[in-house]
């Protein structure tokens, strides 16, 4: 499949919820919702990952001075098995749902169909709407959260956190442009602890077809900006890229690096998860873009499709990336 | 591209594990919980006036309730984190298996959630405890009619 160009998909409308790692990090002032508990005051963990996607889809259609009756469509993706969070939530909104599972490359997923969708003329208005939470996440993919288990350095924390976007063809700040979608990319690595290694050789085969595609290279973008590759997985895309004798020339950031202070916070090798990306799309680059400090900008989610009963029965970690194009407008406010 | 030179990429961009860090956390952090279950032997041996096995059964039951406590506390995982195999290998380490894994079930009641859920991480240790157990009963009960 090709790149596709869209003549007019505007985001009307984002915003975003976050916990309490989140709202102490870098971004946390730029959090429309931010909760200082892990259960954001409800009763389960997943209970309060619902919450984070409901303040968030409440928060976008109040910027957007839009009512749930506007909604033409909703696409819903989260971690958790069935997208038990996407589509217990959207039970309460009464309006045609796709639910859509891409891991933690769900932003772009979600952006992409979105774009599809409106472009297509099949809908007018399309909310996208992700969520993770570091508690649900870690008791699905990895351990019970209170076990006392070493985990080693290359480890991601999964964001607790939720974005949602408002999707229309009428014209605002922001364009969607482009989308590559990413095919599953799997080189037999197997640990699941090190997700960035796993997730970057997808990054870059999603990022090398989009610019062959688009005849487009680094310096075309003011940034290229990955899901959540953490540290680790950053360092390697930028040794593959200069491997095959492309220089990023520091335009390659990463949300997983963006979200948290890795310096000052315990998160290991950075953030990951459903919320990573979309978080810090909506609150950091969808601002820099309306402030016009960026211009274009290409956010690929990387997503680790892994399945845990698979991965004790020897199999590998097929991974995919998504890329979208984002570019301020000029004469929108 | 071949998975050789992805591995040989992913290898360059590893972080270093700082494994005699690791090691020497791990050893100091398991020895003294050695030194504080012979110190507590030792107590209530000559303090509380238990005989030997008495004393060993309720040095564990202390262990066991600290570990459950600090898991509870959430303190547990953030020292496990810095301790390794020091805290992981004792009983305390089990201990913390079963507390964390029943504090998961909770919210999914206490049957379907506490009960089946406690013995998920702490079911190998059981089972293949029980099983070595009765392998070398079986052979030390053929050896003594050699």
């Amino acid at each position: 499949m090709k790149t596709m160009h869209f003549q007019s998909v505007f985001v009307a409308a984002a915003a975003t919820a976050g916990g309490p790692l989140e709202k102490q990090g870098p971004l946390g002032e730029k959090l429309d919702v931010g909760f200082d508990d892990l259960y954001c005051d409800e009763k389960t963990y997943e209970q309060a990952e619902r919450r984070l996607m409901s303040e968030a889809c409440r928060m976008a259609l109040e910027k957007g001075r839009c009512s749930v009756d506007q909604l033409d469509l909703v696409l819903g993706s989260d971690l958790l098995n069935q997208l038990a969070t996407s589509h217990y939530f959207a039970r309460d909104l009464q309006v045609p749902f796709i639910g859509l599972y891409g891991a933690c490359s769900a932003s772009a997923l979600i952006a992409a169909n979105a774009a599809m969708w409106i472009d297509s003329g099949r809908a007018d208005t399309v909310l996208g709407m992700t969520s993770s939470h570091n508690a649900t996440a870690e008791r699905q993919f990895r351990y019970p959260n209170e076990y006392g288990i070493q985990k080693p350095p290359t480890t991601t924390t999964t964001v607790t956190g939720a974005g949602a976007m408002i999707f229309q063809r009428q014209p605002t700040s922001i364009r969607l442009t482009q989308a590559t979608l990413g095919r599953i990319v799997d080189w037999q690595f197997t640990d699941a602890n090190d997700m960035g290694s796993a997730m970057a050789p997808a990054a870059l085969d999603t990022i090398c077809r989009h610019f062959e595609q688009t005849r487009t290279g680094f310096s075309d973008y003011d940034l290229i900006v990955t899901g959540d590759l953490s540290q680790v997985g950053r360092t390697m895309l930028i040794d593959l890229f200069e491997q095959k004798g492309m220089d990023p020339g520091g335009k390659l950031v990463d949300c997983g690096l963006l979200i948290y202070d890795p310096q000052h916070q315990p998160v290991f090798s950075g953030g990951s998860g459903c919320a990573c990306s979309m978080v810090v799309t909506i609150a950091y680059l969808f601002d820099l873009l309306q402030r016009k400090a960026l211009h274009k900008i290409m956010v690929v989610a990387t997503g680790a499709l892994l399945s845990p009963v698979l991965l004790q029965q020897k199999e590998s970690i097929p991974c995919v990336a998504h890329a979208v194009v984002y570019e301020g407008t000029v004469g929108q406010p | 591209m071949k998975s050789q030179r992805l591995s040989e990429a992913a290898r360059r961009s590893a972080p270093a594990r700082g494994s005699w860090k690791k090691t020497l956390a791990a050893f100091v952090s398991g020895g003294t919980i050695g030194l504080i279950g012979q110190g507590l032997l030792e107590l209530m041996q000559r303090v509380l006036g238990l005989d030997a096995q008495a004393a060993a059964g309720a040095m564990v039951m202390v262990i066991v309730f600290a570990a459950a406590l600090l898991t509870g506390l959430g303190i547990y995982d953030k020292l496990a984190q810095i301790c390794g195999a020091g805290l992981f290998i004792p009983i305390s380490g089990f201990a913390n298996s079963l507390t964390a894994c029943a504090m998961e079930g909770r919210s999914e009641g206490p049957i379907y959630g506490i009960g089946s859920t406690m013995f998920k991480l702490a079911g190998s240790v059981l089972t293949y405890g029980i099983v070595a157990a009765y392998t070398l009963g079986i052979v030390r009960w053929a050896v003594s009619f050699l």
